[in-house]
C-alpha cells in the first residue's frame, strides 16, 4: 500500500512539473508573441522590440530550455521515487 | 571550378556517404527494420528528428516565407516548435513506455480494438503520402535548379537513393543517414547565415546580428551610407514605410488569426507519425524525453537563423534593387533572371527598377526567350497597373543568399546538397511510416498474424519499395490535390485517434516508469 501512496506522489509531483513548465510555455509564445506583442514592441532590447523577439526567437530558446528542465527533474524524480531505469 | 561541377561532386559525395552509411548498418530483423533495435542515443535520435521533421520546406522556403510576412511569419517558428514541448511531456515518454513499433499497434492495443487499429493505418498512410510526394517534388526541383536536368529525372534519382537505403537499413539505415544529412543541412544552412551576418552586421551569429548595427562594410554593400551605425531592424522598417508596406517587425494578420494557426500548428507536429516513431528507437523512456529536447534543439539552431536570414535578404535585396538601373542590378540577380523566380518588367520604361506592395504581373514569369533593350529577360505575363516592377519569388531568399554574399561556388553547391538532404530525409522517415503500416499493422496484425518474422521483414521490404514508387510517381505526376492536401495532413496529424489514447494515458495518472 505505502507503495502505492508513493507512486500516486510521484505522478502529482510530475503533473505539478508539467502544469508549471506549460504555463511558461503558454505565456512566452502565446501570450508574449501574440496576445500582448504590440505593447511588449515598446520596449526594445538592442535593436529588437521585444515582442518580435519572443515571437521569432525567445519562444522557441526557451521551449528549448523548458524541456531540458523536464528531462532534469523527471531523472531526479525517478531516482527519488526508485523507478530510474538503469 | 562551376557551380554545376561543384554541385555533381557535392551531392555525389553526400550521396555515397548515405550509401556507405545504409551499408554498414542494414537491418537483418524486424526489431531493426521498424525501431533500430532501440539502441539509439538521445543526441543522435535528436539530430535524425531534426533532419526527419524539417523539409525541403523548412530549409529552402520557410526563411523566404517569414522574409515576406515580417511579423506575422512567426507563427511558422513557434508553431513547428511549440510541438516539440508537447511531445516531450506529455506524449513521447507513454508512447515509449509501451514498448511497440508503430502508432496503429499502440492504438490497437490501447482499445483492444483491430477497427481501430485499421482506422490509424489509413491515417498514417494517408498523412504520409501526402507530405511524402511534396518532397520528392522538391528533390527534383533541387536538381533541376542546380544542375539543369529535367525534374523527372531529379525525382528517379532520388527515388533511387531513397529506395537503396530505406529499403536496406529500414530505421537503423535511415537513423544513420539522418544523422549525417542533419549535419549537412545545418551546415548548408548556417554558413552562408554567417557569411551575410559579418558582411551586414559585423557579427558572426545571425541570431544576435539581426538586432545588431549596420556596419561600415554593411553600408556599403547596401549602398546607403546613412545605415551605418542604426539597428537593421529600423532600417529594414524605414525601408518598408518609405515603400508602403506595414512596417516589418509589426503584423498585419488579425491575432486571433496567428494564435488559431499556432495552436494547430503545434498540435499538427506533435502528431506528425515520421516524428513520432523517431521516438520508439531510444533505449529507454528517459531517452525519449531527453531526445524530444535534444531534437528541438537541433532544429532551433536552423530556426533561430532563419528570421536572421530573412531579414537581412530582405533588406539586401530592397537596397540593392529598387530605385537602381537595371544596368548596376547586381550580379545574382542576373544570375537568377533565367530560373523564372525573379523578373523585372520595365513598366514606365524609365530602365530603374522599381519595387513596391502589390504584384508586378499575374502567375510566374513566363519567358518569351527574348530580351529587353537592357538585356533584361523579357516576359509575356498580363502586367498589373500597380507600381511594383518586380516578380521574385520567395525560395530565392535562400537559394541566392550565397552569391548575395559573393561566397565561393562550392557553398552554392552545399546549399544544393543540403537542400537534398532536407527533403530526403524527411521522405524517408515518412516511407518507413508507410513500410511499417502495411507490413506490421496490416499484414501481421491483421491479415496474416501468424507470419514469421522473416515473412514480415519481407513484407517490411516490400512496402518500402512499394511506397518509394509510388511517392516518385507523384512527384513526377504532382496530383491536383497535394498542394492543397498538404495542410489537411497536418490537421489530421493533430486529429490522428493517437492522441486520445495517449492524454487518456496521461489523465489517467498512469506514471511513466511504473508497473513494469
Amino acid at each position: 500500500m505505502a507503495r502505492k501512496e508513493e507512486l500516486q506522489a510521484y505522478w502529482k509531483q510530475n503533473v505539478k512539473y508539467i502544469a508549471i513548465l506549460l504555463s511558461i510555455w503558454f505565456t512566452v509564445s502565446y501570450l508574449f508573441g501574440i496576445v500582448f506583442v504590440d505593447q511588449l514592441d515598446r520596449v526594445k532590447i538592442f535593436g529588437f522590440p521585444l515582442g518580435y523577439w519572443f515571437a521569432n526567437q525567445g519562444a522557441e530558446v526557451i521551449f528549448c530550455l523548458l524541456i531540458v528542465a523536464y528531462v532534469q527533474l523527471m531523472n531526479r524524480l525517478d531516482r527519488r521515487y526508485d523507478v530510474f531505469e538503469d | 571550378m562551376s557551380i554545376t561541377t561543384w554541385t555533381w561532386i557535392l551531392v555525389g559525395v553526400t550521396f555515397a556517404i548515405y550509401i556507405i552509411v545504409a551499408i554498414r548498418s542494414r537491418a537483418v530483423s524486424t526489431g531493426a527494420f521498424y525501431a533500430a533495435e532501440r539502441t539509439i542515443h538521445p543526441v543522435l535520435n535528436g539530430m535524425a528528428t531534426g533532419a526527419d521533421w524539417m523539409s525541403a520546406a523548412s530549409f529552402i522556403s520557410m526563411a523566404g516565407l517569414i522574409s515576406f510576412m515580417g511579423r506575422d511569419g512567426s507563427m511558422y517558428l513557434m508553431g513547428w516548435t511549440g510541438g516539440y514541448v508537447l511531445l516531450a511531456m506529455l506524449l513521447a515518454p507513454y508512447l515509449r513506455k509501451y514498448g511497440k513499433f508503430t502508432v496503429p499497434e499502440f492504438i490497437g492495443d490501447r482499445y483492444y480494438s483491430q477497427s481501430a487499429r485499421i482506422v490509424s493505418l489509413v491515417c498514417a498512410i494517408f498523412i504520409s503520402f501526402t507530405y511524402v510526394a511534396g518532397q520528392m517534388r522538391g528533390v527534383g526541383v533541387v536538381f533541376s535548379r542546380f544542375l539543369n536536368v529535367p525534374i523527372n529525372t531529379g525525382v528517379v534519382i532520388g527515388m533511387c537513393i531513397v529506395f537503396f537505403y530505406a529499403v536496406l537499413g529500414g530505421m537503423k539505415g535511415v537513423t544513420y543517414t539522418q544523422v549525417a544529412q542533419y549535419c549537412i543541412l545545418i551546415i548548408a544552412y548556417m554558413i552562408p547565415a554567417i557569411y551575410i551576418s559579418i558582411m551586414l552586421t559585423n557579427n558572426p551569429v545571425p541570431a544576435f546580428g539581426f538586432g545588431s548595427s549596420i556596419s561600415a562594410g554593411g553600408a556599403e554593400i547596401l549602398q546607403d551610407a546613412s545605415t551605418q551605425g542604426r539597428y537593421l531592424l529600423d532600417v529594414l522598417d524605414g525601408i518598408h514605410k518609405d515603400l508602403g508596406f506595414n512596417e516589418y517587425t509589426s503584423g498585419v494578420r488579425p491575432k486571433i488569426d496567428i494564435f488559431f494557426i499556432v495552436v494547430a500548428l503545434m498540435v499538427g507536429t506533435a502528431g506528425l507519425p515520421h516524428v513520432i516513431i523517431r521516438f520508439f528507437t531510444v533505449p529507454r523512456i528517459r531517452d525519449a524525453r531527453a531526445s524530444a529536447g535534444w531534437a528541438l534543439f537541433f532544429i532551433v539552431l536552423l530556426y533561430t537563423a532563419a528570421p536572421a536570414v530573412a531579414a537581412f535578404a530582405r533588406t539586401n535585396f530592397i537596397k540593392t534593387v529598387h530605385n537602381v538601373h537595371y544596368d548596376h542590378a547586381p550580379q545574382w540577380f542576373k544570375n537568377w533572371e533565367s530560373t523564372g523566380l525573379i523578373a523585372w518588367v520595365d513598366k514606365n520604361g524609365d530602365g530603374i527598377m522599381q519595387y513596391g506592395p502589390g504584384k508586378a504581373m499575374t502567375g510566374k514569369p513566363k519567358y518569351t526567350g527574348k530580351t529587353g533593350k537592357l538585356g533584361q529577360a523579357m516576359v509575356s505575363n498580363i502586367i498589373t497597373n500597380g507600381p511594383n516592377e518586380i516578380y521574385i519569388d520567395r525560395d530565392i531568399m535562400v537559394l541566392a543568399n550565397p552569391e548575395i554574399a559573393r561566397l565561393p561556388n562550392w557553398i552554392i553547391a552545399l546549399v544544393a546538397a543540403g537542400g537534398l538532404a532536407a527533403a530526403l530525409s524527411t521522405a524517408a522517415g515518412l516511407l518507413l511510416v508507410i513500410s511499417a503500416s502495411i507490413s506490421h499493422d496490416l499484414m501481421k496484425g491483421v491479415l496474416m498474424p501468424s507470419m514469421s518474422e522473416k515473412g514480415e521483414l519481407l513484407w517490411a521490404r516490400c512496402g518500402a519499395a512499394g511506397a518509394v514508387v509510388i511517392a516518385g510517381l507523384f512527384g513526377i505526376f504532382p496530383p491536383g490535390f497535394v498542394a492543397q492536401v498538404v495542410a489537411f495532413a497536418f490537421g489530421l496529424a493533430g486529429l490522428h485517434p493517437f492522441f486520445l489514447p495517449s492524454l487518456w494515458e496521461f489523465l489517467t495518472k498512469k506514471p511513466t516508469s511504473m508497473e513494469q
